[in-house]
């Protein structure tokens, strides 16, 4: 090497111009620039494909097609007996129900004169969600005196319906589609016109529970928002205090041996072992061995603490260390015993970044999917799950499933939805990541 | 770390003890083929009766089956979705935990269908092509020799001169052993290729039924393990595939995909119904009847699902694509009357 720059012959020449290597200095340099730039440019590129396709997709799932119906609910079919007695009227299902609203349907559209070439008594029919039924029998059986009345109801429309009107159903898929005819196409044009037809802003989406097959309009996210949230609160319980507690110990109070190594080094091993292994030990230790119940969000929330614990233990770790050794040393010399100093002066300096950590922990476990599919959370769950404490053991849904979930079902239809609750999801992960910051620019002290 | 899972099992078995309180929903699990239908049901048992609405899970026919054979118990499942009928293996499963007797229940017929793109071009195939076309050792001039059939027309000169390429089941699939059965095998036969297999197997039937089974491995016949969605998404990204299908997923995406005949016979559910279409297999559930009268609403819901209501030829699962039984009504006393399954035969 050294040859070589003796070899170098004496700079000549001036400085205003650039020789040969600086030149390839320079231009290498740009170089580097330049690839750092491209893969920035290359994340933000799938990002934004990413993030607009499901946009693109979900953001349809946020509005609903309602038919407006004044339906008569007679009372020879909903209350033979005449006593208006819940129990006696409660005979009555859902396709006694079905027939009254087709009944209210048919008439709307020959008051209104709306005619259309072969509509066939099918097609009418099939112009409602099957969930109408259901919606105006629990309001009949809360409200008996409604029998005998003839009630204005917003009905959800049939999903094929409600896709023509975004655009997923067209006349000419409609003429291949079984599951759709042109006319009702047509129809669903002219009760738009009168102004029976509306889309308006889906609650449903988010409140309600999860629906079958045939009625891919109804499906809402309510079961699977309150399980995940019961889950997270059930992780928030358990893993804050075991994993601040293991934390203080393991940073201020155990002694620096073998043990200590190994277990350090266990807890780093711990936070990359791949989630489904907590699933496999859940469905293992809690519902087997434990006989904790199925689909239950209390075995959920169980497995993603175990999940979560080591990756809020390293970040509390970090920040009792950041806390420095003279506020510790300050303390213990103005009399402090070793646990006042830790509670009444490190813990509190340390707490930003302990919270940021929990809230990020958190955050991954709500979007953890893969543990949850072996301990039963995938199920098709259609009953909201009581009030805690008991109602960590009921069945529920959880949101990142319910994505899964949907994506499986044949239903063109479910593929927005799925998409929506992805939207929703993200929405959640996004506060979540935003407090977390907030609460580090608000009240991280730096030394 | 062994210190905080054995607080967290601590935590867990206290839990355990305060929800000692009964279960008091339905639940099943099972074939991801009947998965749509018990969800039907279990949406309009729900909001018909004063039961809280089943928890319905999939995760496929053998695991359901298994799941239901853990034993006897609030904490084991009461119904096994299944779309092939209980093995032998299972009842011995159930007998060793306890579970001594179960109720069959067959709640229809479901059609397997292939299917392309709905602007392809049109196809009319018979299990013979299919063998023809996806089979290791095919029949040529008599001799059997390894497949080397690019098109179909190659296979058939019926059929468009479009290349070979099949989107089937995987092996993990309840509809992998009726393609397996209904097509392969019986393709198998059609063409002649069995008898040449059973010859040179020294005429062992098993074990020729079992190389009509063997596919080939270039590339033309591709497994598909994910479900039938995954299915469609890859006929859409190759135009010129063919796709096996449940007859249901089929009915609710006629606007994208084209199905073909099978023996000059248009699958639908009438005819599957009546038998001349030849893929069709029956779809169970299993119920364990210790449970029945210990978990509210079993009996209940076992009766509305077989009802005319459900499960009959008007009903909204045939609305969806079961083919309904026709000895739909043998099943609802069966049903009623509780009558456990006798040992297979």
């Amino acid at each position: 090497m050294t040859d070589a720059a003796v070899a170098t012959p004496p700079r000549h020449g001036s400085l205003l111009s650039a020789d040969d290597r600086t030149r390839r200095r320079n231009a290498a340099e740009r170089r580097f620039r330049l690839y750092g730039l491209i893969a920035v440019g290359i994340a933000i590129a799938a990002l934004i494909v990413l993030l607009s396709s499901i946009l693109v997709n979900g953001s349809s799932a946020f509005r609903q097609t309602f038919l407006h119906l004044d339906i008569h609910l007679d009372e020879k079919v909903l209350d033979k007996s005449g006593t208006r007695d819940v129990a006696v009227m409660s005979k009555v299902t859902t396709i006694g129900y079905g027939k009254l609203i087709d009944a209210a349907l048919k008439t709307t559209i020959e008051d209104e004169g709306i005619a259309v070439a072969g509509l066939t008594a099918k097609d009418v029919t099939d112009m409602i969600s099957k969930e109408a039924a259901a919606q105006v029998r629990t309001r009949v059986l809360a409200d008996p005196d409604l029998v005998g009345q003839t009630v204005s109801f917003k009905v959800l429309a049939n999903g094929r319906i409600d896709g023509y009107l975004k655009g997923r159903v067209t006349q000419e898929s409609a003429v291949r589609d079984s599951n759709v005819s042109p006319r009702q196409l047509h129809l669903a044009d002219a009760l738009r016109e009168k102004g029976l037809l509306s889309r308006d802003f889906n609650w449903g989406f988010i409140t309600a529970a999860d629906a079958s097959e045939l009625r891919p309009e109804a499906a809402g996210l309510g079961v699977a928002i309150l399980g995940s949230a019961y889950m997270m609160i059930i992780v928030l319980v358990l893993s804050l205090p075991i994993g601040v507690a293991a934390s203080i110990y393991l940073e201020e109070f155990a002694p620096q041996n073998r043990w200590t190594d190994l277990i350090e080094v266990n807890i780093s091993n711990l936070a990359a072992v791949p989630s489904i292994v907590y699933g496999i030990l859940g469905l293992a230790i809690f519902i087997n061995f434990a006989g904790l119940p199925q689909s239950a969000p209390i075995v959920g929330g169980l497995v993603l603490t175990l999940m979560t614990l080591p990756r809020i233990i390293i970040p509390t770790r970090a920040a009792l260390k950041s806390v420095p050794p003279s506020i510790r040393e300050a303390a213990l010399g103005v009399g402090a015993s070793k646990m006042q100093s830790t509670l009444h002066h490190v813990l509190p300096l340390a707490m930003p970044g302990i919270l940021t950590g929990t809230i990020i922990g958190l955050a991954q476990a709500l979007g953890e999917t893969a543990p949850l599919l072996l301990i039963g959370m995938v199920a098709f769950v259609r009953d909201y799950p009581g009030a805690p404490p008991e109602g960590f053991f009921d069945p529920a849904a959880a949101l990142p499933v319910q994505v899964y979930n949907w994506t499986q079902r044949s239903d063109p239809a479910f593929v927005e939805r799925a998409s929506g609750a992805i939207i929703v999801l993200l929405i959640f992960l996004l506060i979540m990541n935003a407090v977390a910051i907030v609460l580090r620019r608000k009240f991280e002290r730096r030394w | 770390m062994t210190m905080m899972k054995f607080t967290v099992s601590a935590i867990a078995l206290a839990a355990a003890a305060t929800a000692a309180d009964a279960r008091d929903q339905i639940q099943i699990a099972g074939s991801s083929t009947v998965l749509p239908y018990a969800t039907i049901v279990a949406e309009a048992f729900g909001e018909n009766f004063d039961f809280p609405t089943p928890v319905v899970e999939g995760g496929g026919s053998g695991a359901g089956r298994k799941k239901l054979c853990e034993g006897v118990g609030e904490n084991t499942i009461d119904i096994a979705n299944s779309s092939s009928r209980i093995k032998q293996s299972d009842i011995d499963l159930c007998a060793q935990n306890g579970v001594n007797e179960i109720m069959e229940v067959r709640i229809g017929y479901d059609g397997i269908v292939f299917a392309s793109d709905v602007d392809g071009a049109e196809f009319a195939f018979t299990p013979g092509d299919w063998y023809a076309a996806i089979g290791a050792k095919v029949m040529k001039d008599g001799a059997l020799v390894d497949n080397a059939n690019k098109t179909w027309a190659d296979v058939n000169p019926a059929l468009p001169a479009q290349d070979i390429l099949a989107f089937i089941p995987g092996t993990k699939h309840g509809t992998r052993e009726v393609f397996d059965e209904k097509v392969l095998i019986a393709g198998c036969e059609e063409t002649g290729a069995l008898e040449a297999l059973k010859a040179a197997n020294g005429g062992d039937e098993k074990a020729a039924e079992k190389a009509c089974m063997a596919l080939r491995t270039d590339g033309v016949s591709v497994d598909i393990d994910g479900d039938y969605t995954e299915t469609l998404a890859r006929l859409d990204a190759n135009k010129n595939a063919i796709g096996v299908f449940g007859l249901s997923f089929y009915q609710n995406n006629t606007d994208k995909l084209r199905v073909a005949t099978m023996d000059g016979i248009v699958p639908s559910t009438e005819s599957i119904a009546s038998g001349e279409y030849p893929v069709s297999r029956p779809l169970y559930f299993y119920v364990k009847t210790a449970h029945l009268g210990v978990i509210p609403g079993l009996q209940e819901y076992i009766d509305f699902f077989v009802s005319d209501d459900m499960a009959g030829p008007d009903g909204p699962l045939a609305a969806y694509g079961l083919v309904s039984d026709p000895e739909l009504a043998a099943t609802q006393e069966m049903v009623a009357a509780g009558t456990p399954m006798a040992p297979l035969n």
